[in-house]
């Protein structure tokens, strides 16, 4: 019964974070472009300082 | 110039337009866009959004569409511009919808997990505790994620109707306050995890609908706008100055110099120019207007200076009569009433006195007004209509998705339940059977050095055949040459000098062009200063696959017809040409009345148009499609906006239309199926939570499930 005095907080408290985590990037514009987030991972953002081939 | 000057004058004036580039495909397309966009003057950056295919440019305001479009076309994308797509406020609704759903999603599932040990034996005093948690979550969760219910349904008594928000919200309330009582007295059931479930799953059919509404969008409004806001009125003694267009009187003359849009219509008096009807009539081909001839308010001069004399401002302008058409065609529409709601009508009140009864028979039978009551909120809570409110927004969200993969864009999901019903489709002719562009019909074979210089020419160019032949001259694997000198004379041509010796892409003699009694308008010759010139001729040509889209449409059961502004005799040409009736000389108001004639006959038209003198008919058809290459009238008018050339999207987007209306007549059985099931066991009190939890959502998952096999509906 202790454990869960301890144990039932802290799930709440995770669960609370997660939500305020989903507030934050809705807020933040996360959502707008889905396909375009997978596609931006493969652009190289540093063209001027790679080596000439 | 002070080059921060210069930077903080254009995000002070920074506009932004969103263009439709239905050819990104991948990662490097992305880049390539954000990183050379912004390297042509005036743009100050892009941001691409991938699913969309649009891409967001801020811009200096003084750079108008055609300029931007020059501008993805220098990097090799065709863009297009899309008009009042973007809504703030109907984001901020989704947003709010968005978070009440994460708020009752997250109670929920915390919520239920207490529950899950309640229903596993917890008794005695962590029954108690975990009673008291669940009502500690759940009663701030209801009242902020069942905000979007309370407050329509206290509309809609305040109105004295009923709406299905009405039960939802008597539900919830219902059964949280049974709930906050049984916890307080220590009771076996408590109903926290069904209300807060039911909320849930109602939220997220909420959240795809509103992704569904349609967007109010006025096209009349941009339509206005987009004439001259003034124009320069020459005076008796000679001088001239500058007049807002409300000012404008009958009788002014007006000096319209070139490149500029007529604020008013008239009648040309002095000088001879060539006009660009485009935003009127769609076509591409411009006009020239000598004098006598009478020019309407919204054209684009594009030659030479002309004087004009006044005949009709403000409302009494051709393009103000055309506005007002589309404003009244738009209010008829929005009187097409959902399938949802029809079918909400039926559900309320059924729903009411279902649970009505339950608590009187039971008190009847003698049960006490406790458990009687209990039963009602079971009821109450099972019939809710989960399923029923997932049955059409899943289906359509799924639908949309698939259908923007195909190039279709969706404007409203009801278009959708609109579309499924047409019966008959009506065609405008230019731009929407052709694609309303000049292409060239005989290309000459030209060398590689003669590619080059033409393509150098066409590119200091923005006349549309300028603009034509650069798009045909094909790919960025022929560079333009090199030219010096370069001139444009308007009405005349591009001479400039290449090597050295003289080049020019201009206007052909009439020795050049070998086809009598031929608009010399349509064609360019091109002359690379030694062998022979080559005259190039261009006509409107007919999209790619319109033949096959018009049979299949007719094999769905949507015969078409023509419906054109253009004349007879081009229109007979075409409707013989693809097997079908056709009508020209159409006004707008004569297609409006056409269209109504129909639609008061009990046939379900759809309109298929581009040009501005279609807007009237696309606002008032039962549903109406546009290519993206429509004016932004005609975009804005139409339910359905296809990307691409080919007509193929047409009887897609019908068939996936009808594909749709069958799952989601599925959906409506399959939840109503399990309500059959379910309401019995409630009447007779059998539902404890655990039932109602696993019913609930069962039924829901299932109609999710049926409403995924229309991801490949649009192929």
């Amino acid at each position: 019964m202790n454990g869960l005095l301890i144990l039932i907080p802290v799930a709440l408290s995770l669960g609370l974070a997660g939500l305020a985590a989903f507030f934050w990037s809705l807020r933040d514009g996360q959502f707008e472009d889905l396909d375009g987030a997978a596609m931006r991972i493969l652009i190289d953002d540093d063209e001027k300082e790679r080596p000439a081939p | 110039m002070n080059v921060e000057a210069l930077r903080s004058d254009w995000t002070r004036g920074a506009s932004s337009t969103r263009f439709a580039v239905p050819d990104m495909h991948c990662a490097g397309c992305i880049a390539k866009i954000e990183r050379m966009l912004p390297q042509s003057p005036g743009i100050s950056a892009a941001r691409v959004n991938f699913s969309a295919r649009t891409v967001m440019v801020s811009h200096a305001p003084h750079l108008a569409e055609p300029d931007l479009i020059r501008a993805f076309d220098a990097i090799g994308f065709e863009a297009q511009p899309l008009h009042g797509a973007a809504a703030a406020q109907r984001n901020i609704a989704l947003q709010r919808l968005l978070r009440a759903l994460a708020v009752a999603g997250f109670a929920a599932m915390n919520v239920m997990l207490l529950s899950v040990s309640v229903w596993s034996g917890a008794n005695g005093s962590s029954r108690s505790l975990f009673h008291w948690l669940s009502a500690l979550i759940a009663l701030p969760a209801v009242a902020y994620a069942g905000r979007p219910f309370f407050e329509s349904a206290a509309r809609a008594l305040k109105a004295g109707t009923t709406n299905m928000d009405v039960p939802i919200s008597i539900g919830v309330i219902l059964a949280t306050a049974m709930s906050l009582f049984e916890t307080m007295t220590g009771g076996r059931h408590a109903w926290f995890d069904g209300a807060l479930m039911l909320l849930a799953f109602l939220l997220a059919g909420r959240v795809l609908d509103e992704m569904m509404r349609g967007r109010a969008a006025s096209g009349a409004e941009a339509l206005v706008r987009r004439t001259a806001p003034g124009a320069l009125v020459l005076a008796e003694d000679g001088t001239s100055r500058w007049m807002a267009a409300d000012d404008l009187a009958v009788g002014d003359r007006l000096l319209v110099a070139a490149g500029e849009r007529l604020a008013a219509d008239g009648v040309v008096e002095t000088g001879r120019s060539r006009f660009d009807l485009s935003l009127l009539t769609g076509e591409s081909a411009p006009v020239t207007l000598a004098p006598g001839a009478a020019a309407m308010a919204g054209t684009l001069n594009l030659d030479g200076p002309v004087t004009l004399r006044v005949t009709a401002v403000g409302e009494a302008r051709a393009i103000a009569e055309i506005a007002r058409l589309m404003e009244s065609a738009t209010q008829a529409k929005s009187r097409f009433v959902r399938l949802a709601d029809r079918a909400a009508r039926l559900y309320a009140p059924a729903v009411h006195s279902l649970a009505a009864l339950s608590f009187a028979g039971w008190m009847i039978a003698g049960a006490g007004w406790h458990q009687s009551l209990l039963i009602a909120v079971a009821v109450l809570l099972i019939t809710c209509p989960c399923a029923l409110g997932l049955a059409v927004p899943v289906a359509q969200v799924v639908v949309c998705g698939a259908m923007m993969r195909a190039g279709l864009l969706v404007k409203d999901g009801s278009a959708l339940e609109r579309l499924a019903e047409a019966d008959e489709v009506l065609f405008d002719k230019t731009g929407t059977l052709t694609l309303g562009r000049p292409q060239p019909v005989d290309l000459p074979a030209l060398g590689e050095e003669e590619a080059r210089i033409a393509r150098g020419l066409a590119m200091a160019s923005r006349h549309p055949l300028a603009v034509a032949l650069r798009q045909a001259l094909g790919g960025a694997d022929v560079g333009p040459a090199t030219l010096t000198d370069v001139e444009d004379i308007a009405g005349e041509g591009i001479y400039a000098r290449f090597e050295g010796r003289p080049v020019a892409m201009r206007r052909p003699t009439s020795k050049e062009t070998d086809r009598a009694g031929q608009e010399d308008a349509m064609a360019v010759a091109l002359d690379f200063g030694r062998g022979p010139v080559h005259v190039i001729h261009f006509a409107d040509a007919l999209r790619p696959d319109a033949a096959e889209a018009i049979a299949a449409l007719s094999k769905l059961g949507l015969p078409g017809a023509i419906m054109s502004g253009d004349r007879m005799e081009a229109v007979a040409a075409m409707s013989g040409r693809l097997g079908m009736a056709g009508e020209g000389g159409m006004r707008p108001a004569e297609k409006l009345a056409r269209l109504e004639s129909l639609i008061a006959a009990g046939r379900h038209p759809l309109m298929v148009g581009d040009g501005l003198n279609d807007g009237p008919a696309l606002a008032t058809a039962h549903v109406s499609m546009a290519p993206a290459s429509a004016s932004d009238v005609g975009q804005q008018a139409a339910d359905i906006v296809f990307l691409g050339d080919s007509l193929a999207g047409v009887p897609r987007a019908v068939r996936a239309a009808r594909a749709t209306m069958a799952v989601v007549r599925q959906n409506f059985v399959l939840a109503i199926g399990y309500n059959v099931l379910a309401v019995p066991l409630a009447i007779a009190g059998q539902v404890t939570p655990l039932v109602a939890a696993i019913a609930m959502s069962t039924s829901s998952l299932i109609v999710i499930a049926n409403s995924m096999r229309l991801r490949w509906a649009a192929r």
